[in-house]
């Protein structure tokens, strides 16, 4: 199998607090990887590493068998759906702007009409953005992801905020780019329930990685599945 | 009378130039607005000021040395801003109030205001030469040509700059680019109505157009309609009147916008 993505010896050192600790990972092609972990485990910051958007960490993060640091060349075979996306409510574009802002290559015009049907965004797609709800905008972000053909998708929380129902038809249209189109995915995720019935590994990080592999073992293995019960909860206690 | 000012060559002369202006302060102008950077325009337009001073002491022609002072000051302060993380409001009051004291100062040095002082601050539109239409046009053309060929690029790190990166996009390169598009349009439209009102053309039409337009496209031609009728109808009135153009240009704007949002609070400009 070939390995995708090979994380080793990622740390990343704040001012204040060290993010992420000596993490180290592969992910293999066809990989629907669950990272999953307290808020402020380094989940964000993993991210943003890997998408080039922090480059001041320790360690090696490889995609294709290519530094990151040498060429931003990878970041082609890659869509990204950040958790919420930032954008002014008011910013004059429709759908279907926002879509052919991904596009890379503007002659793969009809991809768009594809990606639209496939979404089931294909209705909205002369509306404004800031008119559509948080489920609907996060299925145009998919697409606009899903545009160039990527290898690998990367969604950062991707369901935050949005109602059970555009949740429910998010994860399919999630399992079905994996099984079907053997898109390779990366996806952080709050929802223990969620990661055990889609992903096929699963990383648990908090600033450390303390389990990485099929999630099937992890799930299988109550003593990981309880301390990571209880690291979320420790944290959420924290909060209040 | 109304027909035979139609057929005075300064009168081609200021349409043609007006027109440009309005069609190049509406598409820089929308990315500014957008990007939370409506008064950058007004900033750079006072720091020409100093140029402008520096140009009349130094016997050069003054928008010469104001594109060179406007650009550079541009360019630094937003350099500085990522750099020293200023918000970006407060690194436009810093530049806006730098430029008027230079030139204030400089115009103490060469002994007061005159009546060159009085048509950069507030336009003379009227009194365009050929050379400074062919100078209009071509910078015109030029910015729009860039516009299209990195119109993606530039909306692209507009509506979102994180996920632009993330796309490859040089983002901190476009970033400085508009910033150096912005002090050029600001330089060239000082003509037509001056350093103090600038921003009107850069921002009025725009906030108009954003509440009409649903796509991005959409939003530019409604902008850049809104913005030709503005400066075409204020150029004439203002003659035929015998008042400021610049500011009947500006009112106009004004009336457009007030003009939209009664129809939009009316409930006729509803979503879809």
């Amino acid at each position: 199998m070939l390995k995708i993505v090979e994380i080793s010896n990622l740390t990343v050192q704040y001012p204040d607090v060290k993010a992420l600790d000596n993490v180290s990972f592969n992910v293999d092609e066809g990989d629907f990887l669950g990272i999953i972990g307290p808020n402020g485990a380094g989940k964000s910051t993993l991210f943003a590493s890997m998408l080039g958007l922090n480059t001041k960490y320790k360690g090696n993060i490889k995609f294709f068998d290519h530094d990151i640091r040498k060429s931003k060349d990878y970041l082609k075979e890659i869509g990204y759906v950040p958790q919420k996306p930032i954008f002014e409510k008011n910013f004059p574009v429709t759908v279907n702007d926002v879509i052919r802002m991904g596009l890379r290559n503007e002659s793969d015009e009809n991809k768009i009409d594809e990606i639209l049907q496939q979404l089931w965004i294909h209705e909205l797609s002369n509306r404004r953005i800031g008119e559509l709800s948080g489920g609907q905008q996060q299925r145009v972000f998919i697409a606009k992801a899903l545009v160039n053909n990527p290898k690998i998708l990367i969604l950062d929380e991707p369901v935050t905020g949005i109602d059970q129902q555009s949740i429910e038809l998010f994860y399919s249209i999630l399992r079905e780019l994996n099984s079907k189109q053997k898109i390779t995915i990366i996806w952080s995720s709050h929802d223990l329930d969620a990661v055990n019935q889609l992903a096929n590994h699963v990383a648990c990080l908090n600033r450390t990685l303390f389990f990485h592999g099929k999630s099937e073992k992890f799930f299988s293995d109550d003593e990981l599945v309880k301390q990571y019960s209880e690291a979320s909860m420790q944290e959420h206690m924290h909060h209040h | 009378m109304s027909l035979e000012i139609l057929t005075f060559s300064f009168m081609h002369r200021a349409l043609i130039s007006g027109i440009a202006i309005a069609i190049l302060c509406s598409i820089v102008g929308l990315f500014l607005v957008l990007r939370r950077y409506s008064l950058f325009g007004d900033a750079i337009a006072h720091s020409s000021f100093g140029g402008i001073a520096l140009g009349l002491l130094a016997g050069v022609y003054p928008l010469w040395t104001a594109y060179g002072v406007s650009i550079a000051s541009a360019l630094i302060i937003t350099k500085i801003k990522d750099r020293y993380n200023i918000s970006g409001d407060a690194s436009i009051a810093v530049l806006l109030s730098s430029g008027i004291a230079v030139g204030l100062v400089i115009i103490g040095l060469s002994g007061g205001f005159t009546i060159d002082i009085f048509s950069f601050l507030f336009g003379s539109i009227l009194l365009v030469s050929i050379d400074d239409t062919i100078l209009i046009l071509s910078l015109t053309g030029v910015i729009l040509i860039v516009i299209l060929l990195l119109y993606r690029q530039i909306l692209y790190s507009t509506f979102n700059e994180e996920q632009a990166k993330v796309s490859g996009i040089p983002v901190e390169k476009i970033n400085y680019l508009i910033v150096f598009m912005a002090g050029i349009t600001v330089v060239t439209s000082i003509q037509l109505v001056g350093v103090l009102l600038i921003s009107a053309l850069f921002v009025i039409p725009n906030v108009s157009a954003i509440m009409y337009g649903k796509g991005f496209k959409q939003t530019a031609i409604i902008s850049i309609s809104f913005s030709i009728f503005s400066v075409v109808a204020g150029i004439l009135i203002s003659y035929i009147f015998d008042i400021t153009p610049a500011g009947t240009i500006v009112l106009l704007a004004i009336g457009l916008l007030a003009g939209t949002m009664g129809i939009k609070s009316s409930g006729l400009l509803s979503k879809n």
